[in-house]
């Protein structure tokens, strides 16, 4: 039964989606138009005019220039840099490449950096970990974001722009220094254990700071509006008729928020849990500075094979693998959606 | 309007290369640890040379080298310790310095200059700044209340796992630097610290793994206000830092009284060298910066603030009685005797030390 009015949802959209489709081009034009009034642009456009690049197609080729640039070049120099020795000299690599007698380019690949990640259980131990944690961080934030976005499109419209605000706030301090404040209420003598004590609902302090429990904490604390914010924008677009019609026909209030709501937040419920899991996965600062010596995470292995060994040809491998790690579900994820559209 | 976009280029450009005035000729871009010199030190330079200081700090070898080893830094003068130095001599990153410009270098004391040699031959790339000893710091009152017989002298206290076990509840702090610590454990069971072998480094592993479970934190900085305040008992840590903390704690006249010793059985002894990179924009007035902190008077005023020894022998008359006369600060013949140095660990030695360290410090 609930099924029919989420097909006629789908329509709705693709309607949309084909209609603003005749649309691109005329605003592709027009954003030309105001992109020809910033003199970089201007002389990009005289640069490209005579060899056959159309304008429109410099600017639909933007996000991909900025990929290229931005994403392929620094990924690809890692690579590189992955393939060398490590050598004390300035800077601490040995050659990819040497020109032999002026004619032959000799490639010297070692592979002996990946080996070591896969001998050593150093690394293993520190990618599952890092796996574990954010995974698990993920599910927590999902678990403490959803109510909240779902609260605040509940709210009265005038009310939710400033709860929008309330959410997004905390980025107006700095990063660090949120994670620094979580010292002071976590530590043994910090003010969480001193407002438990006073509440009579402990005796002894908990020992939270320097442990796991502390950076699960951080870590949902700091990417809290990352989840917050899709699951809020899409369940605000949600059609209120289509719960209205559920309830008509005899459907309970949980069946309806799992079968309907719930299905079609999927979306921003994805789109969540991959803006907290990626960045969760190759967190520095907040296992360093509220985990124990203990805490064995990716992003800590790496600063320490950059830093203590100085050995960048080691610390670039293990950063290619943790870019694999998370590209594959990605384009797993991407696939399976692929099929799900087809089918 | 021209002028306008130019320099907000060039401030692009410096921001992401990470150092200072380039343009003009009297600056000297000076890069050093955080609190380690007396501020006025760098006024009386400018006023004497006309030469503006442009003073940056840092407070980690590892954070230093990387930046060294990726070029381009910008900076004129650097201050490595001494096997970050050999290691950076080796990789090229320095040049040698042109000693006919140095007229003071016959102020140094060759005690340190001997010393400082083993990382720097014929210390043609670098001069002595401060130097001092690994040591225990410790508070007094709390560390005699858990025990009084305390052996606050020796590593005992720290590698004696039944002795350390009882200061569990108050606190330890170590250093967190494998290439210094790893060393105090041979030194302990009697190997040879400098000792490159990896079967005798895998018996530090022994030592150290046996005290882990009283070891609160490895840090190499949080230990001087956690010192201070009280909220600790021990940290392994650097002379002058303890020191620091026994001054603010004696400032802040909280009840807290700290101690540095160093133990009998011999402690590592390290040196803060000042060298001019190779890609130095300011090479002579890099020269002029260090032929100036040679000089006696400046030297003794640095040390007189900083609280570490230096490797200037004419400062000595000039430094203050409870600097000079400090045993904590200049140990006495006898001591120096006992202190060790610590060469850099090839690279292969270098991995098996960082993975020892990393193990040791994620087994709970």
């Amino acid at each position: 039964m609930s099924q029919k009015p989420r097909e006629g949802k789908r329509s709705q959209v693709e309607y949309l989606d084909a209609r603003s489709g005749e649309g691109t081009a005329g605003a592709l034009e027009e954003l030309h138009k105001q992109l020809l009034l910033l003199p970089p642009y201007r002389w990009l456009c005289s640069a490209i005019a005579g060899s056959g690049i159309s304008p429109r197609g410099l600017l639909i080729s933007t996000p991909y220039i900025w990929l290229l640039l931005f994403f392929l070049a620094p990924f690809l120099i890692v690579l590189k840099i992955s393939f060398s020795e490590y050598a004390i000299s300035q800077p601490p690599y040995t050659a990819l490449f040497e020109l032999v007698d002026d004619i032959y380019v000799q490639i010297k690949l070692n592979l002996e950096n990946y080996q070591l990640l896969f001998e050593d259980d150093l690394y293993w131990r520190a990618y599952l970990n890092s796996v574990k944690i954010a995974g698990i961080s993920t599910i927590l934030t999902l678990m403490v974001g959803y109510p909240l976005a779902y609260g605040m499109t509940r709210a009265p419209q005038r009310w939710r722009l400033a709860l929008l605000m309330l959410v997004i706030l905390p980025f107006w301090t700095s990063f660090l220094i949120r994670v620094y404040a979580w010292i002071g209420i976590l530590k043994k003598e910090g003010l969480l254990n001193l407002l438990l004590i006073n509440l009579g609902i402990i005796d002894q302090p908990l020992t939270i700071m320097n442990t796991d429990t502390a950076v699960y904490i951080g870590i949902i604390y700091s990417y809290l509006p990352f989840m917050v914010l899709p699951l809020y924008a899409s369940l605000e677009k949600m059609d209120d008729t289509l719960l209205e019609a559920a309830a008509d026909l005899g459907s309970r209030p949980i069946k309806t928020f799992w079968q309907i709501t719930f299905r079609l937040s999927l979306p921003g419920v994805i789109a969540g849990c991959f803006l907290v899991f990626i960045p969760a996965l190759g967190e520095f600062v907040i296992p360093d500075l509220l985990g124990g010596s203990g805490t064995l995470m990716i992003g800590k292995t790496l600063w320490a094979e950059f830093f203590s060994n100085r050995d960048w040809p080691l610390s670039s491998a293990v950063a290619v693998v943790l870019l694999l790690i998370l590209v594959i579900p990605i384009v797993a994820f991407q696939k399976l959606q692929e099929k799900d559209k087809a089918a | 309007m021209k002028f306008l976009t130019k320099s907000v280029l060039a401030a692009a450009f410096l921001a992401g290369s990470g150092a200072q005035v380039w343009g003009a000729d009297e600056v000297v871009n000076v890069y050093n640890w955080s609190d380690y010199i007396d501020e006025s030190i760098l006024e009386d330079f400018q006023k004497e040379t006309g030469i503006e200081v442009v003073y940056d700090v840092f407070d980690s070898n590892d954070i230093l080298e990387t930046k060294l080893l990726a070029g381009g830094t910008g900076y004129d003068v650097v201050v490595p310790s001494g096997a970050f130095l050999a290691r950076q001599v080796q990789a090229g990153v320095f040049q040698p310095l042109d000693k006919s410009k140095l007229s003071n270098m016959k102020n140094m004391w060759d005690v340190i200059t001997q010393r400082t040699a083993v990382f720097d031959p014929d210390n043609a790339y670098s001069i002595n700044y401060m130097w001092g000893t690994t040591g225990i710091g410790y508070n007094v009152k709390k560390v005699a209340e858990r025990m009084p017989d305390a052996p606050v002298d020796s590593w005992k206290l720290i590698f004696d796992p039944e002795i350390l076990s009882k200061f569990a509840d108050c606190g330890v702090f170590m250093l967190d630097a494998s290439d210094e610590m790893v060393p105090a454990a041979l030194n302990y069971i009697g190997e040879d610290p400098d000792s490159n072998d990896p079967k005798v480094i895998a018996k530090a592993e022994a030592v150290l793994m046996a005290v882990r479970p009283y070891i609160q934190k490895f840090h190499s900085s949080e230990y001087i206000n956690a010192l201070a305040n009280g909220d600790i008992c021990i940290a392994v840590g650097w002379s002058g830092d303890v020191l620091q903390a026994r001054d603010r704690a004696a400032e802040a006249d909280n009840g807290v009284e700290v101690n540095y010793s160093t133990p009998v059985e011999g402690a590592l002894m390290w040196f803060d060298q000042m060298a001019i990179p190779k890609d130095a924009p300011h090479a002579e007035n890099a020269h002029k910066f260090i032929d100036f902190i040679m000089r006696p008077d400046v030297m003794a005023k640095a040390s007189n603030y900083v609280y570490f020894a230096n490797g200037n022998l004419a400062s000595q008359e000039l430094l203050d009685e409870d600097v000079i006369g400090d045993t904590a600060i200049y140990p006495t013949e006898a001591a120096l005797k006992t202190l060790y140095i610590k060469n850099p660990y090839p690279p292969k030695v270098q991995r098996k030390v960082t993975r020892l360290w990393t193990k040791m410090k994620s087994s709970q």
